[in-house]
């Protein structure tokens, strides 16, 4: 593998143009291909393995990670078929990625414990925020919920208009104040709302912001502390958005984003690309934080709870 | 966790030093460090494959110079290599002899086009141009007001359709209608925002297609994220490939980013970058630099870009005079003074540690108070021009003697000192972050021509 033992291998020598044609096509493909009439792994395989996961932004680390467990298990094991060898790989990847918590239900219709159950969404600029938002109220809309929307996102020009119309279109509540005002004010009020109407959702809307500004980051977690005062224990749940385009920086959103508001889940976004959103791999496997939900469009219904056993198929699609 | 790339090359090289001559087996290791600090920079897999292969083919076989040390030596070239794919002379927009120029805009979805538009027109605007914009991003809730509450702040008219009060659904006669709208109004540039879009979407792609042929654009800017991942190169090609772009704008350069993408981009389509997004504020666009990018690819920190920023508050040889200074240590408390002077205009002292990659937020405990100004300028005014060139010499009958001239209590004297201190030895920090001493000079970073 060229990551690992620096030999260097036929695929290095083929040709880029070529070889972005070739990360397109199957890897179980590939595997078959290779591994048919051999009783062991060779050095190929692996090295395709390495070159699937990096091009999926799985990240060097996470990926030799992978591939040493995956050589341990097939050190032990004699003989190891293409069908083993397939889904031990699956295996080993989504063994990384961590299950939904029991208290955060990812199921629409699963009762919760908090009334209202209190969720704040963050993260960088364009990541799908709002949208996210509207296609999550519309799935808890139609569980029967009772859902109101904070928009909390102040700053960036036309937010709040952007969140009312997803309000209509899933027909829940939208509180807000003008452009500039105090996003923690906004979030309190909506806490206060959500009281007075007893309402079982509320999801707070926040401005995009890089994780490296610190003063957006400070007022990040000041509009998460003011929430506790009006509803005990809120925000239950903090859910970050990332872009399944993204790469490595990924990791240093939710290093910034965790310290700063306490992440307790993802939404990985867009995944109706090309991009595999692999970064989430090592992102769930290091900050203890599971997928929650993907986003594969920009429909309402194009929310879908995560799926490990999919999302790791998909990476070899 | 910062990279620190030119460390791991060193400790790779170890076998080489001595050896005389670079050969496949002795630089197999260090080939395997540069291309791993490329994929954890984003480079695509395969274009790291090739640029790491040409660094190989470009070694093997040179002499080890004894001069410098082979980390140096390699790392150079590696730079040069980077700074050479991504492109070196800037690239400006094509104008139209017969106005209005027409400049289209395309990318993914929350790539920032809406922002990056409404910068483009106030940056036209300052060279004397009359901007149009038009928003032809009909899907998304509310694009059209994002727009035209943007375009409103820098008063600059923006063309839409709407239909009691609904935005029209019609992309395509949004764009043509503006072109006739801003010839009109003798506008002599129209930018056109357009929705964003998945590069395998074919509707959408087939839409984006049929604006420019109703158009025909002088200027098709792709604009893309610069977090973007390994995937860049697919959607970039498959943009290009329908609409043989002009340039790329690379966005929210003001994170952390490494933004290997910049370069796969360019060495799959092979178009220049011709701008860098660098904020939300509209102000925030600038050139693109490929040293600057080749630094940050390579994780050696961004000194630079933190100068460059200050440079729109110093001229260039004063900025010239401070690079200098920062990387040879020799920044005194006649320098704080006069860059406090200027800090107090480039914003929140935070907001610029943020653009150095991998340190971000921890610097947070260097916090400068903007009220400070006020009592730090006091002090170093009651100082003599020795002091200030050589603080370790303010002993405490000359920090009585200061705090007596400025009107504050010692302790304040003493706590400037400690905060220059602190400042000084980070920016030592930074330089060796740059480079061990034994390694690399980092001014050969800091100016490479
Ligand atoms: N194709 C696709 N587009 C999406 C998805 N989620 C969001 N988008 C689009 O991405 C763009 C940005 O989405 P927003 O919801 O405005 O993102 P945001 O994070 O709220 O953005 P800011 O508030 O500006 O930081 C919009 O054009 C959305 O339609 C998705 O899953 N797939
Ligand atoms: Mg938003």
């Amino acid at each position: 593998m060229a990551l690992l033992s620096g030999k260097r291998s036929k695929q290095e020598e083929e040709k880029l143009s070529a070889g972005l044609e070739k990360t397109r096509s199957s890897l179980f493909g590939k595997l078959n291909r290779l591994v048919r009439g051999k009783d062991t792994v060779d050095a190929d395989v692996l090295d395709d393995l390495e070159g699937i996961l990096v091009t999926s932004d799985v990240g060097v680390k996470t990926t030799v990670d992978i591939i040493r467990r995956v050589e341990e298990r097939v050190a032990n094991d004699k003989y190891v078929s293409t069908r083993e060898l397939q889904s031990l790989i699956r295996d080993e990847i989504s063994h990384l990625m961590l299950d939904h918590a029991p208290d955060r239900p990812a199921d629409f219709d699963a009762p919760l414990v908090n009334q209202p159950h209190v969720i704040m969404v963050v993260g960088v600029n364009g990541v799908g925020k709002t949208t996210s938002i509207g296609k999550i109220a519309h799935r808890y809309k139609e569980a029967g919920k009772l859902v109101i929307l904070g928009a909390a996102d102040t700053f960036r020009a036309a937010a709040t208009e952007q969140l009312q119309i997803w309000g209509e279109r899933a027909d829940v509540e939208v509180i807000k104040q003008g452009q500039g005002s105090d996003p923690a004010a906004v979030a309190f009020d909506t806490l206060a709302a959500a009281n007075n109407r007893n309402a079982d959702v509320v999801i707070i809307d926040t401005a995009g912001r890089l994780h490296t500004k610190g003063g957006l980051m400070d007022e990040l977690s000041k509009i998460k502390r003011v929430m506790d005062r009006q509803v005990d224990g809120a925000p239950h749940e903090v859910l970050l958005v990332l872009d399944a385009s993204t790469g490595q920086n990924a990791i240093r959103q939710a290093e910034e984003f965790t310290r700063s508001v306490d992440v307790t889940g993802l939404i990985l976004t867009k995944l109706d690309g090309t991009a595999k959103g692999g970064i989430a791999i090592g992102i769930s496997n290091e900050f203890m934080i599971p997928v929650k939900y993907i986003g594969v469009g920009e429909q309402i219904d194009d929310l879908q709870v995560f799926d490990r056993e999919s999302f790791v198929k998909a990476l070899f699609d | 966790m910062f990279d620190n790339l030119s460390e791991k090359l060193e400790g790779a090289l170890k076998s080489i030093t001595g050896k005389g001559r670079i050969d496949e087996l002795n630089i197999a290791e260090t080939i395997r460090e540069i291309r791993r600090a490329l994929l954890d920079a984003d480079v695509n897999y395969q274009v790291a494959r090739e640029v790491t292969e040409r660094i190989k083919d470009e070694t093997v076989g040179q002499k080890v110079l004894s001069s410098v040390s082979p980390g140096q030596q390699l790392i150079k070239i590696v730079y040069d290599e980077l700074v050479d794919l991504l492109g070196t002379n800037q690239e400006p927009i094509q104008f139209s002899q017969k106005p209005p120029t027409v400049i289209l805009v395309a990318g993914l979805q929350g790539s920032g086009k809406t922002t990056f538009c409404s910068k483009l027109a106030l940056h036209l605007k300052s060279q004397g141009k009359s901007p149009m914009l038009a928003a032809a991003d009909v899907y998304r809730p509310a694009a059209v007001d994002q727009l035209e509450t943007l375009a409103a702040s820098i008063d600059v008219p923006v063309f839409s359709i709407r239909k009691d009060g609904n935005v029209v659904k019609d992309a395509v006669n949004v764009a043509r209608e503006a072109v006739t709208a801003a010839r009109k109004a003798t506008r002599d540039v129209l930018i056109v925002d357009t929705a964003g879009r998945m590069h395998v979407d074919e509707e959408m792609m087939h839409e984006v297609e049929a604006i420019r042929d109703s158009i025909s654009p002088d200027e098709i800017l792709f604009v893309v994220d610069s977090m973007t991942g390994q995937d860049a190169v697919n959607t970039a090609k498959e943009f290009n490939d329908r609409l043989n772009f002009d340039g790329v704008v690379l966005t929210k350069l003001d994170g952390d980013t490494r933004g290997g993408a910049a370069l796969s981009i360019r060495s799959v389509v092979q178009k220049p970058i011709k701008f860098a997004s660098t904020g939300e504020k509209l102000e925030a666009l600038s050139a693109f630099y490929p040293d600057r990018m080749a630094q940050r690819i390579l994780g050696m920190g961004d000194v630079v870009s933190f100068v460059e920023k200050a440079q729109e508050q110093f001229d260039e040889k004063q900025a010239e005079k401070l690079r200098k200074k920062i990387s040879t240590e020799k920044f005194d408390l006649e320098d704080f003074y006069d860059q406090l002077q200027r800090i107090k205009k480039m914003g929140p002292m935070k907001d610029l540690v943020g653009m150095i990659p991998g340190i971000g937020r921890k610097l947070n405990d260097l916090e400068v108070d903007e009220d400070a100004f006020k009592h730090i300028e006091a002090i170093i005014q009651s100082m003599t021009t020795d002091e200030r060139s050589r603080p370790e010499i303010i002993n405490g009958s000359r920090r009585k003697r200061i705090a007596a001239g400025s009107g504050v209590e010692v302790r304040d004297v003493n706590q400037l000192l400690k905060q220059f201190k602190d400042m000084r030895k980070m920016m030592k920090t930074m330089t060796k972050m740059l480079g061990k001493g034994r390694g690399i000079d980092p001014s050969t970073f800091l100016s490479p021509n």
